[in-house]
């Protein structure tokens, strides 16, 4: 039998702010998107308060002020090395590890279960080393399908079952299973969307037992192999396979909405630049070529009444490069094409696309420049993961780079900035 | 049928690079089979990385135990604190770097500056024991 256990990290966002902050212990803390538009993140005593995930900041200003709520910028810099953090410590208890998304991970722990005291043991055990070495709370849900291991994961959570943190389905009955299934709307379970959900209310099926009973012929039939799947998994038969390494990325998309409406060629083409340098490094990272680059452009949507323009263009590329130079200058072209004045542009963003490895790229003859400027590639990526993005960076960039998106209340580096780290007090 | 081949005058230029395959010659080094890696200060500083966080020093209360202004601390949550250990705390909402007194149910952190009096940890101060101190480093240039 197959056994999956996923571990989630509580509030990861908020949590990571709190980590190293002491005057956010026991604050509501809210953790807000790009432009500080919507809370991504709430920190327990918010979600104590009942504010929803999703919901707009300036909705809950007056809310906020009243209840002495802290908005954080989202620090991504921050979240991705607590989370390479976390997943190196996961990666000590199973060889097998799926890193699912910034704050979950998979971990197979098939042919673990005589483990002295169980797997729950051994899931308290994950849980109290994320605590000791990282501060962070996790938890475990353990089960023989990826799919009811995460529904383990929401019991853990909600304390449905298991305890402090942990649960483990693998030694419950299975009348005690089907109790609990009772009691667990269908809509938690993993890749049950709202629109799902709804279409399965009108069936009747409400539960996760009534899901888990259905029939499976029948739902194939009206939704997808995939709602079967996931039925077949909640009876306990393994279909979702560990995914332990995340497939090289067939394109590459660097895109932001602006802090304040542009209008001016110059700011647009600072941004583009910018973006794309972002989606270079990240090309690079995976050790791949593109052979196109896509340019869009676009007016706030979110505002009709005034004038609305967009356009997204693609070109191909004469020699597939990583080279940001090379990219950006064709970006750039792209952006010039297509860029109209009398317009407000609220987002514009780069993709790349035709992406193969580099290793199966043959040097045209006429491109015989391709492995130094490999080189320099090299040397930039270095020194920007050394020492801070953007030091060395082509002008087009800009300097000033007024377009960027609004960050008020951004926490330092605490992790990944020599200049943000946490300062400790010798008085 | 074609002719002589003639090339235009303004025709874009393409330089092909003529050392990119370097080759040696010569004595190979009597040293080469005793190459040692180089030392890696991460390796002495920071024992266990994942665990490993750095703090900076900000004034004089730890200068009995040598560490200073501007002094950078190498921070391992892996240790369990224990009585005697140097530990980065959180006290009321500040970061504080003390030694940590645990004997006989009394906890104090304590500076080692007589400049500084112990701060005893009553029921009403909120006490964190972020980490321990194991190691500090700085540049000087």
């Amino acid at each position: 039998m197959s056994v999956f256990a996923l571990v989630d990290c509580n509030n990861f966002y908020a949590s990571c702010e709190k980590l190293f902050a002491p005057r956010l212990k026991n604050r509501p803390v809210v953790v807000l998107s790009n432009n500080d538009g919507c809370v991504v993140a709430r920190s327990a005593e918010v979600k104590a308060l009942g504010i929803p995930m999703g919901v707009p900041w300036f909705k809950i200003k007056d809310d906020a002020r009243r209840h002495g709520i802290v908005a954080m910028s989202s620090n991504y810099a921050l979240y991705a090395d607590m989370s390479n953090r976390v997943v190196e410590v996961l990666s000590a208890f199973s060889p097998n590890i799926e890193v699912y998304s910034i704050d979950e991970s998979f971990l197979e722990l098939s042919g673990f279960g005589n483990l002295p005291g169980g797997l729950a043991v051994y899931g308290a055990e994950m849980r109290q080393r994320i605590a000791d070495w990282l501060g962070l709370a996790v938890c475990v849900g353990i089960a023989p399908t990826k799919t009811l291991a995460k529904l383990a994961n929401h019991c853990a959570k909600k304390n449905l079952a298991g305890a402090d943190g942990v649960c483990d389905f693998t030694p419950l009955h299975p009348d005690d299973l089907t109790q609990l299934f009772d009691r667990i709307d269908v809509g938690e379970v993993w890749g049950i969307g709202r629109k799902i959900n709804a279409r399965l209310a009108a069936m009747g099926i409400n539960t996760v037992r009534q899901l888990r009973d259905a029939d499976a012929e029948t739902l194939r039939s009206r939704f997808s192999v995939v709602v079967e799947r996931t039925v077949r998994e909640l009876r306990g038969l393994s279909c979702i396979d560990l995914q332990e390494v995340t497939p090289d990325k067939q394109q590459i998309i660097s895109s932001r909405s602006f802090g304040q409406l542009i209008h001016d060629r110059v700011d647009l083409e600072e941004a583009v630049a910018s973006y794309m340098a972002k989606a270079a490094e990240k090309l690079r990272a995976q050790d791949s070529l593109a052979g196109a680059v896509q340019v869009y452009i676009r007016t706030n949507i979110f505002k009709p009444e005034t004038p609305q323009y967009q356009r997204a263009v693609t070109v191909p590329l004469p020699d597939a490069t990583a080279d940001t130079r090379v990219l950006t200058a064709w970006a750039l072209r792209v952006l010039r094409r297509i860029y109209r004045t009398g317009y407000g542009y609220h987002k514009a963003g780069v993709m790349l696309a035709d992406i193969a490895p580099r290793l199966s790229q043959q040097y045209s003859l006429f491109n015989a420049g391709a492995p130094r400027a490999d080189a320099l590639m090299r040397v930039v990526d270095g020194i920007n993961q050394r020492y801070g993005r953007g030091l060395p960076q082509l002008a087009a960039e800009g300097i000033e780079q007024d377009w960027r998106m609004r960050r008020g209340n951004l926490s330092p580096g605490y992790t990944t900035d020599w200049r943000g780290l946490p300062k400790v007090k010798a008085q | 049928m074609f002719g002589h081949f003639v090339p235009l005058p303004d025709a874009p230029r393409q330089y092909l690079p003529i050392d990119s395959t370097k080759v040696s010659a010569g004595f190979p080094s009597p040293a080469a089979d005793y190459v040692d890696r180089s030392l890696d200060i991460n390796e002495y500083l920071v024992r266990n990385p994942v665990s490993t966080f750095f703090f900076p020093v900000e004034g004089d209360s730890m200068e009995g135990a040598e560490i200073f202004d501007g002094d950078i601390l190498v921070v391992d949550r892996s240790i369990k604190a224990s009585h005697g250990h140097i530990v980065v705390a959180f006290v009321n909402g500040e970061r504080l770097v003390k030694r940590l007194y645990h004997r006989a149910g009394k906890v104090a952190l304590v500076a080692e500056n007589s400049k500084y009096p112990p701060l005893v940890i009553h029921d009403g101060n909120e006490l964190t024991v972020w980490g321990v101190v194991v190691g500090r480093f700085k540049r000087m240039v």
